[in-house]
């Protein structure tokens, strides 16, 4: 709520603010240049305060004053708004600021301060100043700020919505492990929500499973499932069918009686596959059929 | 009647894990049973799934209802879709025309207390489920 009240602010300050006046660039980009160094050090200090010790101090006075020559550079070469050519430069040096706060979990507030600090800096560098042009200048040179930070702060979230999707796409494989349980036995132990996605990454692991360590025997076990609806069952069904056609025979585990009366209502049919209330019984059940203990006096003898 | 109610639109797979957990969470605070949460969640999930998939993405919307005698729980799924020509056929198990198991909306109606369907073809769909507290 807060960021994207703050969000707000910024756009519409951003919005209603002029560009610089090519007099008022110049203005600037020599008052950076001039100050360079305690603008450097008075906006790291600032900075520094809001990452509270998470960044050393060398590296902070380091992206500190890239960023100081970044925007000087911009200024000095006629850049009057984020948007223009000249500052394409800078552009990419937000974007690579944010990129690397992002990965390091840095949030989005602290990192958007990183520009912001800049206004407070330039400020003390200016002093108390009663010259209405100097002000009037300050303004522009303030909304060139936001937009900056505003920028980093997009960049920020499109940087972190991608490292999200990558964690999810890790978290869907590593949410479905197939376990070897028993000397041929292999089970499936399925949590969550079974979208499409999951239940393809679980049928290949299964029936990879399955190929590599030759067991005739899957169980899966839906105990960590919260429904079962239509889905969900078309994809466990096409799952038991699938290792069946590689010879290997599936139990379904876990069956709660409240899933249970549900899949009976809904008229849900699991034909002639298995069912067990629990994966110990699930088990038990495989190591007590008889072509189980052929399967396993073979494997011994072998 | 109704004391208060969330819409969610739905018009991804995304959403419709979205009202399977509002759906479980308004079960929950009307302390529905384990039985009828569950029974719920899933007929809520199927016809959300065809308010997708059949009718191209719609709304779903929750609310705590009573009548003189008990608390529920009354679910509206409405689509702009094609609408359904044959009801009859439709709300036959096994009948699908999307490759499923033709269980979701015949399966629904078993699921819950109250089944109302508004649906005329080129009209959309609109389906109004009840559940009551036992
Ligand atoms: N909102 C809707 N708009 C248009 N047609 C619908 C709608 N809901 C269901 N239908 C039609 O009714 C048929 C039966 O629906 P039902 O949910 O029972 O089966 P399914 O969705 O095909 O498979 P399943 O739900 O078992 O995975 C659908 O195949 C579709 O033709
Ligand atoms: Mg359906």
């Amino acid at each position: 709520m807060v960021k994207s009240a703050r969000c707000g602010q910024v756009v519409w300050l951003g919005e209603a603010a002029v560009a610089l006046s090519p007099d008022e660039s110049g203005r600037f980009s020599d008052l950076l240049k001039e100050h360079a160094d305690g603008l450097v050090a008075r906006w790291a200090e600032l900075v520094g305060a809001g990452l509270q010790g998470r960044m050393s101090r060398p590296e902070l006075e380091r992206q500190t004053r890239d960023l100081q020559k970044g925007f000087q550079q911009a200024l000095a070469a006629g850049a009057r708004d984020l948007k223009d050519e000249e500052a394409a430069e800078l552009r990419a040096q937000l974007s690579e600021l944010s990129s690397h706060r992002a990965r390091q979990g840095f949030s989005a507030n602290e990192t958007a301060i990183s520009v912001f600090a800049l206004k407070d800096a330039v400020l003390d560098v200016l002093g108390d100043t009663d010259d209405i042009n100097t002000l009037r200048a300050f303004v522009s040179f303030s909304a060139f700020i936001d937009r900056a930070a505003l920028f980093t702060f997009d960049s920020y979230v499109r940087v972190r919505e991608s490292l999200i999707a990558d964690q999810t796409e890790q978290l869907l494989e590593l949410s479905t492990p197939v376990v070897k349980l028993w000397d041929g036995v292999v089970a499936v132990p399925l949590v969550g929500t079974l979208d499409s996605a999951r239940a393809q990454v679980v049928m290949e692991r299964l029936l990879q499973t399955l190929v590599d360590t030759g067991s005739p025997y899957a169980i899966i076990d839906i105990t960590g499932v919260p429904a079962v609806d239509t889905q969900v069952a078309q994809h466990i069904l096409k799952t038991v069918v699938a290792a069946r056609l590689m010879g290997a025979d599936c139990i379904i585990s876990g069956i709660r009686p409240q899933i249970a009366q549900t899949i009976v209502a809904l008229g849900i049919e699991f034909g002639d596959i298995a069912t067990k209330a629990s994966l110990a019984d699930a088990l038990r059940y495989v190591l007590g059929q008889k072509s189980y203990k052929v399967v396993a006096a073979k494997r011994t003898e072998r | 009647m109704s004391e208060e109610s969330r819409q969610v639109p739905v018009a991804s797979d995304q959403d419709v894990v979205r009202v399977r957990q509002l759906v479980r969470t308004v079960s929950v605070e009307a302390k529905l049973s384990l039985v009828d949460q569950t029974k719920l969640v899933t007929a809520a999930s199927e016809l959300a799934r065809n308010t997708l998939v059949y009718g191209g993405g719609g709304y779903v919307e929750v609310s705590r209802v009573r009548n003189e005698i008990r608390a529920g729980i009354r679910i509206v799924f409405a689509d702009q879709g094609p609408g359904i020509v044959d009801l009859d056929l439709a709300l036959t198990d096994g009948y699908t025309t999307g490759g499923g198991l033709g269980l979701g909306l015949s399966g629904a109606r078993r699921l819950v207390d109250e089944f109302v369907i508004e649906t005329a073809p080129g009209e959309g769909t609109t389906i109004t489920v009840t559940k009551w507290c036992r």
